[in-house]
């Protein structure tokens, strides 16, 4: 416990830089995933075909490398400095572009599984598009897409720690400056994997009680 | 084409989903274009910046790297499979004194971020005198959690089984690791293919991680490239060359993962057990007539 109460500064900034990059990666991958998901989905072949080549190739490409030619690529290319605070926003975008690959194909196999049956019933009703998707559609679609989109976000929990590598503050980089101070390396990462189960698991459990909450009644 | 979210368009949805694509158009090509200009602005185009490709020696140590990055994922590949049987069937056992280790040693690994394991490996093990070559910390973290990924895999492809697989198994007289290594991991495997084939995708893209704890794979190389002044510091066209190869490299994977599911998908054998045999009762006949509180008597039901 010695390694955590003597450097207690440095585990709240890193745990904190961890939440940062986790919450905001996350809003970022929620919002650039729903406008891929919804492009995925529409009925303009164009933006079908946009959506489609954006989450093959985002997905088939490693997150170490969407990190390097965001954080090592970019700035030259646009003319910024490696401030720590650039090198964060570049860090969360980069963990947003990716994870919005999968956050948009949960949303699109969760639209998939409602029946075509619900849709067809609502049109024949006479609903018009916004109510179809506001009452029918979008309804059921949510209850499915839960469990999967829980699971996305526990990866990106732990994709967090690639940031270590590229100069932003967080749980992965507290071994280097721990082992400036000279604290034991071993018991540090130990300490950290610890912290990282048991974020998983905290996130394992949200999923299941929600899963429970809204389970698709059919 | 008639979907769950709108019907097949009339005129005046033909003439908004033209507008829109327009639109889709016009606002892809601003963001590519932009980043085209900022490209040439910034001269990456220029022939001093690709110079360093133009040396065969560059080339010769591109290719080093790429084996790096595969010898890497060839091994963690093997591993994890292996290590994915063994957990997924020390899960499956009857005596809870197997199961539950196993079960708490598969939630562990699959909890841990690989990085932080990576570092475990090749930070912290020097400090009780275990010193672990970058290439072995790589390796072994891929193949810790991926195999803890692929016995999840493996045991949820033997559960989606009918129950009668085993059954029948049994009734010849098999053993259990008959009944597990003849009947139920054959097919289980085949189901899941193209899942596993898909989980070594992963295990081929987090070899990435190699480049933070030193370990000289494509992008360690493409940042040693990008660092050279003598060159003109191609940082950017490094990228994209590596970018392209380890693109190039998942994408084959990926596209073998749908060939395999495509021919799964048409095959009438085991393929496609889940969707062949849906479970249209849960439990047996027999088990059903014994829950219903009478004798089995036969097809009387």
């Amino acid at each position: 416990m010695g390694v955590i109460i003597d450097n207690s500064d440095l585990w709240v900034e890193t745990l904190f830089g961890t939440l940062v990059l986790f919450l905001a990666g996350g809003l970022l991958a929620l919002v650039l995933g729903i406008i891929v998901g919804a492009m995925r989905v529409s009925p303009i072949p164009i933006a079908r075909g946009v959506g489609t080549l954006y989450v093959n190739t985002i997905r088939n490409t490693p997150l170490t490398l969407v990190f390097f030619a965001f954080v090592f690529a970019l700035p030259p290319l646009l003319g910024l400095r490696l401030t720590s605070a650039v090198s964060l926003t570049l860090g969360i975008c980069a963990l947003g572009v990716y994870t919005a690959t999968y956050v948009a194909e949960t949303i699109r196999s969760g639209i998939n599984t409602v029946p075509i049956g619900q849709a067809e019933a609502a049109r024949a009703l006479g609903l018009t598009f916004g109510q179809v998707m506001s009452l029918v559609v979008l309804p059921q679609a949510f209850r499915s897409v839960i469990p999967p989109m829980m699971s996305v976000f526990i990866a990106l929990l732990k994709n967090t720690t690639v940031a270590a590598g590229f100069g932003v503050v967080n749980l992965g980089s507290l071994r280097n400056y721990l082992s400036e101070r000279g604290e034991n390396q071993l018991i540090v990462i130990v300490w950290v994997m610890v912290i990282f189960v048991a974020l998983v698991l905290l996130l394992s459990w949200a999923q299941r009680s929600l899963e429970n909450r809204w389970r698709v009644a059919r | 084409m008639s979907s769950v979210l709108y019907d097949v368009p009339g005129p005046r949805a033909m003439a908004r989903n033209r507008v829109l694509g327009v639109l889709t158009v016009i606002v892809i090509a601003v963001i590519v274009g932009y980043f085209v200009w900022r490209l040439i602005d910034t001269g990456q185009f220029t022939a001093e910046k690709w110079s360093a490709f133009t040396y065969a020696n560059v080339w010769l140590n591109i290719g080093a790297a790429t084996l790096a990055t595969l010898s890497a994922f060839g091994a963690a590949a093997v591993g994890a499979i292996v290590l994915g049987f063994v957990l997924a069937i020390g899960r499956m056992s009857d005596h809870a004194w197997i199961r539950v280790p196993f079960t708490a040693v598969v939630e562990f690994l699959r909890a841990v971020p690989v990085l932080i394991f990576m570092f475990l490996l090749y930070y912290g093990l020097p400090v009780i005198d275990v010193r672990v070559s970058p290439y072995w910390a790589v390796v072994i973290a891929l193949v810790a959690y991926n195999g803890s990924v692929l016995s999840e895999v493996i045991r949820a492809g033997v559960e989606s089984l009918p129950r009668g697989q085993s059954e029948a198994g049994y009734a010849l007289g098999l053993r259990k690791a008959g009944v597990m290594r003849l009947v139920l991991l054959p097919q289980a495997v085949r189901a899941m293919m193209p899942v596993i084939i898909a989980q070594l995708v992963v295990t081929l893209k987090d070899t990435a991680l190699g480049f933070i704890i030193t370990y000289p794979e494509l992008l360690f190389y493409a940042k040693y490239l990008g660092s050279q002044p003598s060159l003109d510091s191609p940082i950017i066209p490094s990228t994209i060359v590596v970018a392209v190869i380890y693109i190039g490299l998942c994408l084959l994977l990926s596209f073998i993962a749908t060939t395999v599911e495509k021919r799964l998908r048409r095959s009438p054998g085991g393929g496609a057990v889940a969707a062949a045999n849906p479970p249209l009762q849960q439990g047996t006949d027999t088990e059903l007539i014994v829950a219903q509180g009478g004798e089995p008597r036969g097809p009387a039901r």
